[in-house]
């Protein structure tokens, strides 16, 4: 794969003072599903906000498929869609008028068999002529995402997509994105939702404070970083866990029938064997055992509490 | 140049415009009636002429400057406006526009509901008092400078304005003022001597006194004045117009 958005030590620092990003480089490749996480007012919208246009950068370069977004806008900005987080839609106009407008923006001569492949994609060819105002808030969204698709993007930015949406749109709205990335459609996305992260990205990238702390493949993050946890069932009751295993940081259940013990499954040694040999030392007999490796929600709180 | 982009902010302005027709076309025609109703017949009964001009006639061009002015300030401004108000106006700024693509097609489709709009209102006037254009050119040239320019000045209002009292304030503040005492409903001889010389420093009684000149052939100040008036005011609309742009102010961090 090859980058299709390039950019290099990228910053904004507001006419307050605030700086919302600092010095930021990444490749972003073609064709692939990015996920941007981070805690509110880490940088994430910013960020995309730089690329797409709405914010000037105080400095940095960024390319669209080797069109500087500033001196080469057009270029740019054409290979561009832009779903915001906000539900931002003009009220009194319809569906297909609002799609079509948009197509129109973004330099593309009208083609309404495009606009209905759209909109029924999106389940939205039955409402095309009802007004905006009068759609339910998940369909807004819908055409919110009609609209960024209407001029046919290469790259689409997804500023938490799914943010106020019940479940089963969520799940709708997953499915249109691995479509649109089974298409060759490069999709950056950010989300509050780590199940969102998990479940869709390619690769993840983790912003904090400004900063872009970490971006990896998704399965390469979780297996460096995932923590693993041992649950251990216990034969008999445990009123406490004996001292002689306080290095092991054992966690004692409610109920004290199970143990649970945290471990690196990257380490050389995990101490799970010397750890089965203290327990059994110390006459604890254990009745069943199983593992569990943490969710990228845990990696991603351990990141960024490590940052606080 | 993006011709698509212009297009389809023209077409959708356009429509909003017939989407509320009684607001934007019925509302200034009836008000029009009105004032030929209260200025043309109840005071003109007792002014016969002005400068040899039937006064019911006389008052036709300052009526349609009057409503060209207001029309494309509030069009202009409102369509500028809404989007950024409703939070749409992020699609003009990530797409692939310059400032000169978005200003065509806010003010062009600003300009020609408002000239649509003079227009009619010429035409209603025929129903009251009998007209003969002088220089029917010239008097379109001058509707569509001042359209083009007063929808120019709108845009900047619309962006300068963060709220809709702000919006409204210099339509209603300061326009309506200057247009009813830049000579609209009679000419400045009529005035005492040291408040010519004060009309003289309100910029609409160029525009009046120019239109006028193209119905009657008479003005209050020379035509050549009135059109580099107009033009000049055009230049400046379109500077402060670069400077938003250039600067990003009000419209992106």
């Amino acid at each position: 794969m090859s980058a299709i958005i390039s950019i290099r030590n990228l910053s904004k620092t507001f006419d307050d003072g605030t700086a919302a990003l600092s010095d930021v480089s990444l490749d972003i490749q073609q064709g692939e599903i990015l996920a941007l996480l981070g805690p509110n007012g880490a940088g994430k919208t910013t960020f995309i906000s730089m690329i797409c246009g709405l914010i000037r950068p105080t400095s940095g370069v960024v390319t669209v498929d080797g069109h500087d977004i500033r001196s080469d806008f057009r270029a740019a900005r054409r290979l561009i869609g832009l779903v915001p987080q906000e539900i931002t839609i003009e009220p009194f106009e319809n569906v297909i008028r609002t799609t079509r407008f948009s197509r129109g923006l973004f330099g593309k001569p009208p083609n309404d068999a495009y606009i209905e492949q759209v909109l029924r994609s999106l389940s939205l060819w039955d409402k095309r002529n009802s007004r905006n105002v009068d759609l339910s808030g998940g369909m807004k969204r819908r055409v919110l995402i009609a609209k960024a698709l209407s001029h046919e993007p290469r790259i689409l930015f997804l500023d938490e997509p799914t943010a106020g949406v019940d479940v089963s749109l969520r799940k709708n709205m997953w499915d249109l994105v691995r479509r649109l990335r089974d298409d060759g459609v490069t999709i950056i996305l950010t989300t509050h939702y780590i199940d969102e992260a998990e479940e869709m990205a390619d690769r993840i990238g983790i912003i904090n404070k400004g900063k872009l702390q970490l971006v990896e493949q998704k399965d390469v993050l979780m297996k460096q970083l995932g923590r693993k946890q041992l649950n251990l069932e216990l034969q008999t009751k445990l009123q406490a866990v004996p001292t002689e295993l306080d290095g092991y940081g054992l966690k004692l259940s409610d109920d004290g029938m199970s143990m649970l013990y945290d471990y690196d499954a990257q380490a050389a040694r995990t101490g799970i064997t010397r750890l089965l040999s203290d327990l059994a030392a110390a006459g604890i007999s254990v009745r069943d055992l199983d593992t569990s490796q943490s969710s990228l929600e845990q990696i991603f709180l351990t990141l960024v509490e490590e940052n606080r | 140049m993006n011709w698509y982009a212009i297009r389809a902010i023209y077409m959708f302005e356009m429509s909003r415009a017939f989407r509320t027709v009684v607001q934007s076309v019925v509302s200034p025609v009836l008000s029009t009636i009105l004032y030929f109703v209260v200025f043309g017949t109840a005071i003109g009964s007792r002014i016969q002429t002005v400068d040899g001009i039937d006064y019911g006639a006389f008052i036709v061009p300052g009526l349609i400057m009057m409503t060209l002015l207001q029309q494309s300030v509030t069009t202009a401004s409102f369509g500028i406006y809404l989007p950024r108000f409703v939070g749409t106006f992020y699609e003009h700024l990530s797409a692939p526009l310059s400032f000169v693509e978005i200003v065509l097609g806010y003010v062009g489709a600003a300009a020609s509901r408002s000239l649509v709009i003079a227009l009619i209102i010429l035409a209603t006037s025929t129903l009251f008092v009998d007209l003969d254009i002088l220089h029917p050119v010239w008097m379109i040239a001058f509707l569509i400078l001042t359209g083009v320019t007063f929808s120019l000045l709108g845009f900047i209002i619309g962006i300068w304005a963060r709220n809709f009292e702000q919006l409204q304030m210099i339509p209603l503040l300061v326009i309506t003022p200057l247009v009813f005492l830049g000579g609209a409903f009679y000419s400045i001889s009529m005035l005492s001597g040291v408040w010519q010389t004060i009309t003289k420093f309100n910029p609409v009684l160029y525009l009046i006194s120019g239109f006028r000149w193209s119905f009657f052939g008479v003005a209050d100040v020379p035509v050549a004045v009135s059109l580099g008036a107009v033009s000049a005011f055009l230049v400046l609309c379109l500077g402060v117009i670069w400077l938003i742009f250039a600067t990003g102010w009000r419209i992106r961090d």
